[in-house]
């Protein structure tokens, strides 16, 4: 009964990180049919400014404040989207997909070595965040506070994005946008102000989950490539632009994750493209996804 | 989608018959003229030339962009290694052979997946089935060495008729460096055959216009597959060539971080001509090399020179060129 429960928990807890990061790559793909292979780093960014940031004011904050400073991860890595999408990405749309997708590879490489440009080769970490929490005992299970408060932001992020996108007029016109650029622009919407937003969102999630994820795991220099592969995984198998797809999509792989760790560490990741390969088969645009 | 003056293959003209002979010459000639480490360079950029060449199949010519050509060199090169381990065979047409097969049967069960798709799914689905041979090289390690990852001593060449001299690199700057040299005239003589038969023609429709390739009767699914086979065979060819002059294979070829140079290569050198990703290997190697050589972020480099590429010379070195000459030639 314990083992289950901590299964459970587990698998939630990939899955909330897994959605902060593979919502902003739908997101962006879903309005700006752009495959960010840079989003990864973004994710790191965030990791690696609130491990820094902590790190400055741990000696004399009180830990209630130390978790706000998480945002400041976030933020930062969203003020790095707002700043990339009109200098980097801009001058691109008219061009051809490939050299969008090409210019994203080149903003991954500079990203992944100005991180260790400013913060060296070491890893960065926020231990005192996570330790604060202690352990909680559900069901039998003794399980880490702190992985329970990384499943609630997961979640208040889910539900909040959500909110924003079909409960918002600014939603309304992020998905006249996703579904037709021109016939919005037609009507008054200002598309490019809306790229910048979207993608400044996108930034801001994965900031969010790089962050939150950091007392536990470190701020690590190829932490973002890995994240990033995972984070293709869950929107192939949810469908590439689709918000749901990406909810539904790291819950799986965050299941099997953690299933995988157990029972087939080995082979984890070959099981995890085996089940993107099926999906794809079965539906070719993922569970969610427009053809 | 717009395509800059996406090229007709034309035939072989006396003019450029005579540069690609001259370009020849300068090769034969230079390990005589090169130091060492100069002419071991050179062998990596014409072996990272044939993976490139391979690459632009698809990209430059089919018009898929794959981010997943590092498993197909890496199938390449394991293969070698693995025949080495596994069979004690050191002869190097047994590892251009197994290299080349095994790239084609990697080739053969991705591109069942990835040719259903196009555009940037394409990409993903490659970037993503290749991450699957990456994770089993790291993990396997009891039959792949993991990250140490196997050695491969210095081939037979020829059947035997050339044993490995005494003085390793003596060998390879010499022996290896014609061998690798041969096979790639002959990669590159193959490439173009292709790409002037019918096989290659059509391609170029499906690239520029798939709805009106598919009406004139060209059966684009399997062209692309077809595409797809030969892409990896080439690449693979490229692994087991490589393996020998590295002199080990661990999963970091494996990673999709390498697949990401075969295309920095093919677009820095130009994708939209035939020669343009051979000349990018070639200097890709060098720049990378040089990089590498004068700071710890190299890759800080790559990635401004990539950027710089795409937003403003985005026809590459070989594009670039010709532009220039043109505009010369007017004057």
């Amino acid at each position: 009964m314990d083992t289950l429960v901590i299964q459970i928990l587990n698998s939630l807890f990939y899955a909330s990180i897994l959605f902060l990061i593979a919502c902003g790559l739908t997101l962006v793909y879903g309005v700006m049919r752009i495959v960010n292979m840079a989003h990864g780093n973004l994710y790191a960014v965030g990791a690696y400014v609130a491990a820094w940031i902590i790190g400055l004011v741990a000696g004399w904050m009180p830990s209630a404040g130390l978790f706000l400073l998480i945002l400041v991860g976030a933020a930062a890595a969203a003020f790095a989207g707002a700043v990339l999408e009109p200098t980097m990405l801009r001058p691109l749309y008219r061009r051809a997909e490939e050299y969008q997708l090409l210019i994203t590879f080149g903003l991954l490489l500079i990203l992944e070595d100005l991180l260790r440009l400013v913060w060296g080769p070491h890893p960065l970490t926020a231990s005192a965040l996570s330790d604060t929490l202690g352990s909680f005992t559900l069901l039998g299970a003794t399980y880490p506070g702190y992985n329970l408060f990384v499943i609630a932001v997961g979640g208040a992020a889910a539900a909040l994005l959500w909110a924003l996108v079909y409960r918002t007029r600014f939603g309304v016109m992020l998905r006249a946008t996703s579904q037709d650029m021109r016939m919005a622009a037609a009507l008054g919407i200002n598309v490019k102000q809306v790229y910048v937003q979207a993608f400044t969102i996108g930034c801001f999630m994965a900031g969010l989950g790089g962050a939150v994820v950091m007392p536990i795991s470190g701020a690590v220099l190829g932490m973002g490539v890995d994240a990033l592969i995972l984070a293709f995984v869950v929107v192939v198998i949810g469908g590439l632009g689709s918000l749901e797809g990406a909810l539904v999509g790291a819950l799986i792989v965050g299941a099997v994750r953690t299933l995988g760790i157990t029972y087939f560490a080995e082979i984890e990741l070959a099981v995890l493209y085996l089940i993107a390969a099926v999906v794809l088969f079965v539906r070719p645009a993922g569970l969610f996804g427009r053809a | 989608m717009t395509s800059p003056a996406a090229p007709r293959e034309r035939p072989l003209t006396p003019r450029k018959l005579l540069a690609a002979g001259l370009g020849l010459v300068v090769l034969l000639a230079l390990p005589t003229v090169l130091p060492t480490f100069q002419t071991l360079q050179v062998s990596y950029g014409l072996i990272f030339g044939i993976a490139a060449l391979g690459f632009n199949l698809l990209l430059g010519y089919t018009g898929l962009l794959s981010f997943g050509h590092s498993a197909f060199f890496g199938a390449g090169a394991y293969m070698a290694a693995f025949l080495v381990k596994y069979a004690g065979v050191t002869s190097m047409e047994a590892f251009l052979a197994a290299g080349v097969l095994a790239a084609f049967a990697t080739a053969a069960v991705f591109g069942v997946v990835c040719v259903r798709y196009t555009r940037i799914f394409f990409s993903i689905l490659a970037l993503a089935l290749s991450q699957v041979l990456w994770s089993l090289a790291l993990k396997l390690f009891w039959v792949t060495g993991g990250t140490d990852g196997l050695r491969v001593p210095t081939p037979t060449l020829l059947a035997g008729a050339l044993a490995p001299a005494a003085d390793k690199t003596a060998f390879l700057v010499h022996r290896y460096y014609y061998y690798v040299l041969a096979v790639f005239v002959l990669a590159v003589a193959v490439m173009w055959v292709i790409l002037h038969s019918p096989f290659g023609t059509a391609l170029q429709a499906i690239r520029d216009n798939e709805v009106r390739a598919e009406f004139v009767g060209v059966q684009v699914r399997r062209y692309r597959y077809v595409a797809f086979l030969v892409s990896g065979a080439f690449t693979g060819l490229a692994g087991a060539l490589w393996v020998p002059l590295n002199g080990l294979t661990t999963p970091d070829i494996l990673y999709w971080p390498f697949s990401g140079k075969i295309v920095f290569m093919a677009v820095l050198g130009g994708f939209r001509t035939f020669w343009g990703p051979i000349v990018g290997a070639i200097v890709f190697n060098y720049l990378e090399t040089w990089a590498v050589g004068f700071t710890v972020y190299w890759q800080l480099v790559l990635g401004l020179i990539l950027v710089a590429l795409v937003l403003a010379m985005p026809t590459g070195l070989a594009g670039t060129a010709s532009l220039l000459a043109a505009r010369l030639w007017r004057r």
